[in-house]
């Protein structure tokens, strides 16, 4: 896997959800079609808010337990899609994995982390995986997929 | 001993041989486990503590019910139980504030194993013992700052991307335009008119997707400036004016990044690397702007072509070798490159000891007005100059009229060869001080350069001089090739 590719406006759906969160962490799952062979880049075709059920510090964690993921999982699938990986947001810290997100990650999801910064969020986000020796994440490029422009019309 | 299926969940199964479902033995969820893992070895980091105990966000369930409601580990296996492995997903920003803001380089995820296709770009690296996989990923780590991509940062930025550094920002609010073809080698002549930054991500992201490209299309400014370098781990100059170089270096200095330095003029270009932790930077080399004007940027001096190709490598070159941590940096040097001798000379520079910014006597603690410090008049205020002007349009009537003005071109005669006005007379702006006898005081005059920038200081020169009725062609010969006369060339 080589990076991912997602739509604008459902990247632009993270951020007003991260913004919303704010000064909390935001948290949801990213949705795939369920194929059988990986894209390269992954696509993202929608994603799904999750509530944050961190018990504490929810400005600074976020927690999806597994029960959810499992529904999550089993309504994508009905969907033909699948849980591809998650997003959270790092209020007022950049978006770039913490410690604790390595040591709580899973090999193969992609994580998209967005920085808000008083409020606001703030370019670029972040993507990464874990490398499967839970050694490090590493960044992963993103690309964002705009609606192709209707031929003919005026600018 | 029953037999018990055990669930994968989807981000595992490339450890358990791409399998969904694995059938293991065990008497309780712990000994199916354990049996797994011996199965499939790779599940056992992602499963287990070192100390062999279920990982906190690894919930198992046995026929939908989680085992931390039965009898945890030692819950009973019958056979025909389904075991399902459910992660929960957890994460955070780090818990001090600031803790990773910036990270330091040694903390800052790296790319992790290199998939075939990257082995394959960057083996030419890999074989170097002095990059390697390790020096690879420090590239990939790393994030650079080009400022202009203009005729030093398309280079640049072209190798920076082709060599694997991870992230690129760009400052640019231009767009393409032809006569930034003949050096800018960034851009294609379907680029035209297009803006500078929506060609240049899309030319580097087509040499190397694996590098992100973030733009900043603004002008660098004060305001900005800090909070535009800060991501960065080394900020390249590729200005090609005053205000911005010295704002650049300034902002460098205070986030204590390094800045890799290059100029060009006409036939020459000198590089550096500013670093004010281990050297001079840039106010140390020159603590005062030249007068306006004194120095004409290319667009009004000209450049060979390949001249910033040289320099911009050479950036390029020194960016790589700072982050990789190899090499001799040029570091209190001035490399001189002079391309008509095709001679390299080196200048050593020492650090000002009374340097306003980066000495122990510092005295400028932030960042300041910088037209202001070069003497340059706030951008747009059109009549800032204090001279009188004349549009193209009105220039149009009054050439028709009975009582047309005199007209004197102030450019070069390269530039006159390009395009001119009939019947003007050509004295260069250098010339004119001697050659002011030829102008008669009787007729009133019109002045005309490229731009319009030239000429207004001829205006003013005259004027000083005693002329009444003279003023400057605003917006110059181009303004005039663009609304009047489309069948001169502008350049």
């Amino acid at each position: 896997m080589t990076g991912v590719s997602i739509p604008e406006a459902v990247l632009g759906s993270i951020r007003a959800a991260a913004q919303a969160a704010y000064p909390d962490e935001c948290c949801g799952l990213l949705l795939s079609p369920e194929r059988g062979d990986p894209t390269d880049p992954r696509e993202v075709v929608a994603v799904a808010a999750a509530e944050n059920r961190a018990e504490e510090g929810k400005r600074r964690r976020f927690v999806i337990p597994a029960p959810e993921l499992k529904a999550a999982e089993e309504r994508a699938a009905r969907d033909g899609r699948v849980v591809s990986g998650f997003y959270h947001s790092h209020p007022d810290h950049p978006a770039r994995p913490s410690e604790f997100d390595r040591d709580h990650a899973w090999p193969w999801y992609t994580y998209l982390v967005v920085s808000v910064r008083d409020g606001r969020a703030i370019d670029p986000v972040g993507a990464f995986e874990l490398d499967p020796e839970r050694r490090e994440f590493f960044e992963v490029p993103l690309s964002v997929r705009r609606p192709p422009e209707v031929p003919g019309r005026p600018s | 001993m029953p037999s018990t299926k055990v669930k994968v969940p989807t981000p595992l199964r490339a450890f358990a041989g791409g399998r969904a479902e694995v059938e293991v033995e065990g008497r309780t969820v712990g000994e199916a486990v354990q049996a797994l893992v011996r199965a499939h070895p790779g599940l056992g980091r992602h499963l287990l503590t070192p100390e062999g105990n279920l990982r906190s966000f690894v919930s198992v369930f046995v026929n939908e019910r989680d085992i931390r409601a039965l009898a945890r580990d030692a819950t009973e296996l019958k056979p025909g139980d389904v075991v399902s492995i459910v992660p929960a997903i957890a994460g955070g920003a780090p818990s001090s504030p600031g803790a990773s803001l910036p990270m330091a380089r040694a903390d800052r995820p790296k790319a992790g194993a290199f998939t075939g296709e990257e082995l394959r770009r960057y083996s030419r690296h890999l074989l170097l013992p002095e990059v390697g996989v390790a020096g690879q990923k420090r590239l990939a780590a790393a994030k650079v700052l080009v400022v202009g991509t203009g005729g030093l940062g398309a280079p640049t930025a072209l190798y920076l991307a082709a060599a694997g550094v991870g992230e690129i920002g760009l400052v640019d609010f231009d767009r393409v335009e032809l006569s930034n073809l003949q050096r800018q080698v960034l851009f294609a002549t379907a680029d035209v008119g297009r803006p500078k930054l929506d060609a240049a991500r899309a030319r580097l992201q087509g040499l190397n997707p694996g590098v992100r490209v973030v733009a900043h299309e603004e002008r660098l400014e004060a305001a900005n400036a800090l909070e535009t370098l800060r991501p960065y781990d080394v900020v390249v100059d590729g200005t090609d004016n005053f205000p911005t170089r010295y704002l650049v270096n300034d902002a460098s200095v205070l986030l204590g990044k390094p800045n890799v330095y290059g100029s060009i003029y006409r036939f020459e270009g000198q590089v550096s690397v500013f670093d004010a932790k281990r050297g001079p930077c840039y106010r140390c080399l020159y603590p005062e702007p030249p007068p306006p004007d004194l120095v004409p940027s290319c667009a009004e001096a000209g450049v060979l072509g390949v001249l910033p190709g040289v320099v911009g490598v050479l950036q390029a070159t020194e960016t790589v070798k700072l982050l990789l941590g190899i090499g001799e940096p040029l570091i209190g040097r001035l490399v001189l490159y002079d391309a008509l001798g095709m001679t390299f000379r080196e200048l050593t520079l020492e650090k000002n000891p009374t340097c306003v910014l980066c000495s122990a006597h510092a005295t400028q603690k932030g960042l300041i007005d910088y037209p202001a410090f070069c003497g340059v008049p706030a951008a747009s205020s059109a009549p800032a100059r204090g001279v009188p002007e004349i549009t193209p349009e009105e220039l149009r009537g009054e050439l028709a009229s009975s009582d047309p003005p005199l007209l004197v071109d102030v450019r070069e005669p390269e530039e006159r060869a390009i395009s001119l006005l009939e019947g003007s007379l050509p004295i260069p702006k250098g010339e004119l001080p001697e050659r002011v006898d030829e102008l008669t005081r009787a007729r009133s005059i019109v002045v005309y350069c490229r731009s319009g920038g030239r000429s207004a200081d001829a205006v003013r020169t005259l004027l000083d001089l005693g002329f009444t009725h003279v003023r400057n062609l605003k917006g110059g010969i181009n303004a005039w090739a663009e609304r009047i006369d489309p069948s001169l060339p502008t350049y």
